[in-house]
């Protein structure tokens, strides 16, 4: 972790130079700019299956599950101008278990970030949009292994988080599992639970990015799993072995909304 | 002299016929002329034949299901109304049963909600629930496309409908809609009384109806029959605890409502209620005039001057009764536009 630091450090200050040398950034050209979303419980890597980690009510658990979509995402530059990505190609799903899918790919103008700002989750407007809309990580045919897409309740599933715990009652499929599914766009013909967050991080204190054509700026997010049982409201797995479409997943995804913080930049 | 033009006469009328023929071979969606707008989005799924032919071809399909052996059909049966009549609750897969009675899938293009607790909000989206649904289909999407991907006819009929032969969720979702929203009853004899097309209401009937207008159709509304809001209508709590539209919106001020059915075709459709626990009209007649339950959330129209239920006496029942056989429609169950292909 250290060495690696120190290579970021490194790579930070070899960029520093390079920039001193550039002209000033041609807010009218897009560059690349990703997003990584490295997710860690408290202190540790996130392992999953093996790894196991215990929340404030000394329950112990495993995560064998971890998948979330973030979108609509929005930079603003050291000069206060706000660039928002186009919806089209703002939609992102993480899985924690397929390495190629641990980061969002962006286009933005070139310029420097000092604050970046994100939808966890789909937004209500797109979870009603017309199918055609909904391609890529949005088709509700989502992949084979778990389903991000809720069908008797039309809208997608945030948040999924699903592990082993003692702490679990024993379920029909014969195992201790938790299961986190937490959706809720703020319903269609009656209003009912929101869960969609917006996330807000500062960039200048980790590493301001600078977006240049030729080279790919990397805002490196910690994303502390952790947060979801001990974030505002500590949650007991014993006492909430299940959280779906309830209105108890207002604080999961409350709790979630904090997992996010911004670790340092490559660029 | 004579002979030519009426050659050219003749060679235009044929032209003419071929045309039209042409032209009206298939009859597309049409809005009844007595029915509102529908609330479908036509715009983003015009009715082609061979979208309407896929989604009819698809309705049927088996594949559609884990094992491949239930499909859209088995539980929506045109000559029941498009229901599974007979069966209080639906029977899917495995003979898992299901927790409610199987809705008609009729004039869809006209329901801003889907399912009993109006979860589906664009029919487009509807059939997804029956697929993943572990007591119904319990298959997963991907599954499915991937099945008719490599099925020997499907590539073909994606591209005949589509331009390419590329099958996604959406043109399959899409497809099926067009067979759904195809489905209008509107031919019933109720129809033809109101489009003054010749047939008249007997007495009964006519003295039904009036019952009806007075009691009945604050709810369910006309020409539809239906109002499509959620309500409690005092069958009382059935057995599994449904809280109906409470699922969907976590508001205690929905616990125990259900979508207001229409009443089309109800001499095809039984059971009654979102749990078929009534086999007869006459049980649901007597049921509204005498058994009304004072449960949470009990719709205002059952409860009028302090009394519960609705002032019906067995003459006005049965006269009620004889009207809503008018709303049958013979030719929606027996239509081979609709049937299997």
């Amino acid at each position: 972790m250290k060495k690696y630091f120190l290579l970021c450090l490194a790579i930070a200050s070899l960029t520093a130079c390079q920039k001193d040398d550039a002209p000033t950034p041609d807010s009218n050209v897009k560059a690349a700019l990703s997003v990584e979303f490295d997710n860690i419980v408290g202190g540790q890597n996130l392992v999953l299956n093996t790894g196991t980690y215990t929340n404030s009510f000394a329950e112990s658990y495993s995560v064998s599950e971890l998948r979330y979509y973030v979108s609509n995402f929005k930079l603003t530059n050291t000069s206060g101008v706000t660039y928002t990505v186009p919806q089209d190609s703002s939609y992102f799903l993480i899985v924690e278990s397929d390495e190629t899918k641990h980061e969002a790919e962006l286009l933005v103008p070139q310029g420097d970030y000092s604050s970046i700002s994100f939808t966890v989750g789909v937004d209500s407007l797109r979870s009603t949009m017309d199918l055609s809309k909904r391609t890529g990580v949005l088709d509700p045919a989502g992949d084979m292994e778990t389903s991000m897409y809720w069908g008797w309740n039309s809208g997608y599933i945030f948040f999924k988080m699903e592990g082993i715990s003692a702490a679990a009652p024993l379920d029909n499929s014969g195992q201790h599992k938790f299961r986190y599914h937490i959706g809720g766009f703020g319903g269609y013909s009656a209003p009912t639970i929101n869960n969609i967050k917006t996330v807000t991080l500062d960039l200048t204190a980790g590493g301001v990015p600078k977006v240049r054509t030729g080279r790919e700026a990397n805002i490196h997010l910690m994303v502390d799993v952790a947060k979801v049982l001990d974030g505002n409201t500590p949650v007991s797995i014993a006492a909430h072995p299940s959280v779906m479409f309830s209105d108890f997943s207002v604080t999961i995804a409350n709790n979630y909304s904090s997992m996010f913080r911004h670790d340092h930049t490559e660029n | 002299m004579l002979r030519k033009p009426i050659g050219v006469v003749l060679i235009l009328l044929l032209l003419g016929a071929c045309s039209k023929e042409v032209i009206s071979h298939f009859a597309t969606f049409e809005k009844p002329a007595d029915f509102p707008e529908p609330v479908y989005h036509f715009a983003s799924n015009e009715i082609t034949e061979e979208k309407f032919e896929l989604g009819r071809k698809l309705f049927y399909e088996p594949r559609l299901s884990r094992d491949n052996t239930i499909s859209c059909a088995s539980c929506h049966i045109q000559s029941s109304g498009f229901t599974q009549h007979g069966h209080d609750v639906s029977h899917g897969i495995d003979d898992r049963l299901g927790s409610r009675n199987s809705p008609p899938v009729m004039n869809l293009a006209w329901s801003p909600t889907y399912f009993w607790d109006g979860g589906v909000f664009d029919l487009d989206l509807q059939p997804i629930a029956p697929i993943l649904n572990v007591v119904e289909m319990d298959e997963k999407l991907e599954n499915v496309l991937n099945k008719l991907r490599a099925h020997p006819d499907y590539p073909g009929l994606f591209k005949k409908a589509f331009g390419t032969d590329e099958i996604s969720s959406d043109r399959f979702l899409k497809a099926l809609s067009q067979y759904m929203l195809m489905l209008v009853s509107d031919q019933s004899k109720y129809d033809s009384v109101m489009r003054k097309q010749g047939p008249s209401f007997t007495d009964d009937e006519a003295a039904g109806y009036t019952l009806f207008i007075q009691n009945c159709s604050s709810c369910h509304k006309e020409p539809l029959f239906t109002d499509y809001s959620f309500r409690n209508n005092g069958i009382g709590i059935g057995a599994n605890n449904d809280k109906g539209r409470y699922l969907v919106t976590l508001n205690e001020l929905d616990l125990y409502k259900f979508k207001v059915p229409s009443l089309r075709n109800l001499s095809y459709t039984s059971p009654y209620m979102h749990d078929g626990r009534f086999i007869s009209l006459e049980a649901v007649l007597e049921q509204y005039a005498l058994h009304v339950q004072a449960t949470p959330n009990l719709d205002n129209a059952l409860q009028q001057n302090g009394k519960l239920g609705i002032s019906l006496n067995s003459t006005e029942q049965k006269q009620i009764i004889s009207f809503l056989k008018t709303l049958n429609d013979k030719n929606f169950i027996t239509n081979k536009r609709f049937a299997e292909p």
